[in-house]
């Protein structure tokens, strides 16, 4: 795509960007999440990743060659979706779930719509949610393999009742990548230092989420403090609804994105159906993101200003 | 109309000028008939005996019916037959009646019937008019069980309501939920019109001008009107 970008006369100096670049940085910086997903759950956590992803890409080449298109698996993109479809997954899930999941994300929603940068939605956060409606699988989390915790189903399941610690750690029941804190946090600096996102959508949408859980809460720092912990917040705000192209371009759109789904999370956590509500809140806030685009659009330069 | 024999006239309903799947008429019971094939083959053969009967009696009334008050006209005449249609249903197919419920007598407002009306029946002669229904009728009733058989085997592991036990563990219930028939009403679109590479007619082709819309509806009128806005031409 980028290189198809060059305009102007010279001279230029490339930066270096391009979508294989980015790509490759968000695969690097999804590792850390992968491992700990695969230590605390266990070799069947590998085979989920292995298989969504190795589908996620066989899919997007078959697509294209049927479609006689320009082969793209090249630029990574169905990588990252792949793996983070994946990461989404519980440990447990039927692996021909993950196939299903797999062909969802890239077929109906990526390549049917265009193909990567044509796509409406987050095709991993769609496929989650279309996995979540389909199959009953998905709300039974997986327990940790590691130790011998009695935690059920997701922390945010009532009867669940995790320390402060075990959440930071991942020692709790749920998807592969979402439980361990600490990796997805260095994939969030790893992130921000390679300047692949900004920092204004995640720490927005993990504030709201802080700051209405902890009105909810009844002030209960702590509770809020588990609240941004447990569930598939962190990946979903670090990963999924930093996506460029589901996301808003400028800053106030992005601070905005992230009041939305942080409130729409809150909502659904709490008066919902659903114990989790952070793939419906950024499917939704995708939706929305063109006209948050139009809103928060700069000012083009001259048009802008005082009237004389 | 590119050619007005009648075997296009007849054939134009089955792919080309597929009721539900490119004039996108009668979404409603289309949704809600075709979670599993037995209901939706009735529904789809229900509507072509009312749509058949209505296009007939439509077209041999045509020069007699007011134009002002066509509407109300057309929709007594179908309501007509779909009472009949719904009596014989009820006392000789009783299990359909009950698996169709409501939408029977719903065939009444099912657009595609008062669609073929307007469009078709209330300008041509009764042998065409009764040729467009059949076809038309044809059409619906296909698609309606395609669609019902993806819903049905995909998601309920059953044809016709006889289980499939193979695929039993495959199960992918969502497709028999509400989510899941827009999701496979949406594909079977987007493969129609790969198969017929966006030659299927443009609205404007079969007619603005009987519209009660036509004053009030400029968007959708002058744009498809226009070939350089239609995007179907990119296509080909």
């Amino acid at each position: 795509m980028s290189k198809q970008l060059t305009l102007s006369v010279s001279p230029h100096i490339h930066s270096g960007r391009s979508t294989w670049r980015i790509m490759l940085d968000v695969i690097i910086a999804l590792l850390p999440a992968t491992v700990a997903g695969c230590v605390i759950f266990g070799l069947r956590a590998l085979a989920v990743i292995a298989l969504t992803v190795a589908s996620a890409v066989g899919f997007e080449a078959l697509f294209n060659l049927i479609t006689k298109k320009k082969q793209t698996i090249g630029d990574l993109s169905a990588i990252v979706t792949g793996l983070l479809l994946a990461l989404n997954l519980p440990a447990n899930i039927p692996l021909w779930q993950c196939v299903v999941g797999a062909l969802f994300a890239i077929i109906v929603v990526k390549c049917l719509f265009g193909g990567l940068g044509c796509n409406i939605v987050n095709p991993a956060i769609t496929a989650r949610v279309f996995m979540l409606v389909a199959f009953g699988s998905m709300t039974k989390a997986a327990l940790p393999t590691i130790v011998d915790t009695v935690a059920g189903a997701t922390p945010l399941a009532p009867e669940a009742a995790t320390s402060l610690g075990d959440l930071f750690l991942g020692l709790h029941g749920g998807a592969i990548g979402e439980t361990c804190a600490v990796a997805l946090l260095i994939g969030f600096i790893y992130l921000l230092v390679r300047r692949v996102i900004s920092w204004h959508l995640p720490v927005v949408f993990i504030g709201t989420v802080f700051a209405v859980s902890f009105f909810l809460e009844g002030m209960n720092a702590v509770a809020a403090l588990s609240a941004i912990l447990s569930g598939g917040l962190l990946i979903g705000a670090i990963f999924m609804a930093t996506d460029y192209v589901t996301s808003p371009a400028t800053a106030w759109g992005k601070v905005l994105f992230g009041v939305g789904a942080g409130v729409i999370t809150v909502l659904i956590r709490y008066y919902g159906v659903y114990p989790e509500g952070v793939s419906f809140a950024i499917l939704l806030m995708n939706i929305v993101t063109p006209f948050i685009d139009s809103w928060t659009k700069h000012k083009v330069f001259g048009k802008g200003g005082k009237k004389a | 109309m590119s050619k007005n024999n009648n075997w296009s006239i007849l054939l134009k309903g089955i792919l080309k000028e597929n009721p539900v799947l490119v004039l996108i008429l009668g979404t409603c019971p289309t949704l809600a008939t075709t979670t599993n094939v037995a209901g939706a083959f009735g529904m789809g053969i229900a509507a072509m005996v009312v749509l058949i009967c209505s296009n007939m009696l439509i077209s041999l009334l045509r020069k007699v019916i007011p134009e002002n008050v066509r509407i109300p006209c057309y929709i007594v005449v179908i309501a007509g037959f779909v009472t009949i249609v719904q009596m014989i249903v009820q006392a000789y197919l009783p299990p359909l009646y009950e698996m169709l419920g409501v939408y029977l007598p719903l065939i009444t407002v099912n657009c595609i019937i008062l669609g073929r009306a307007e469009m078709f029946a209330g300008k041509n002669s009764v042998g065409k008019s009764a040729l467009d229904g059949v076809g038309m009728g044809l059409g619906f009733t296909l698609a309606l069980c395609a669609m019902a058989t993806i819903r049905e085997v995909l998601g309920a592991a059953s044809f016709a309501g006889i289980a499939i036990p193979a695929l039993e563990p495959y199960k992918i219930e969502v497709l028999v939920k509400a989510p899941g028939g827009m999701l496979v009403y949406g594909l079977l679109i987007a493969l129609v019109f790969v198969i017929t590479q966006g030659k299927a007619p443009l609205k404007k082709s079969f007619s603005c001008a009987g519209c009660p819309n036509a004053k009030h509806c400029h968007s959708a009128c002058t744009e498809i009107a226009d070939p350089a806005n239609a995007e179907t031409k990119e296509v080909q």
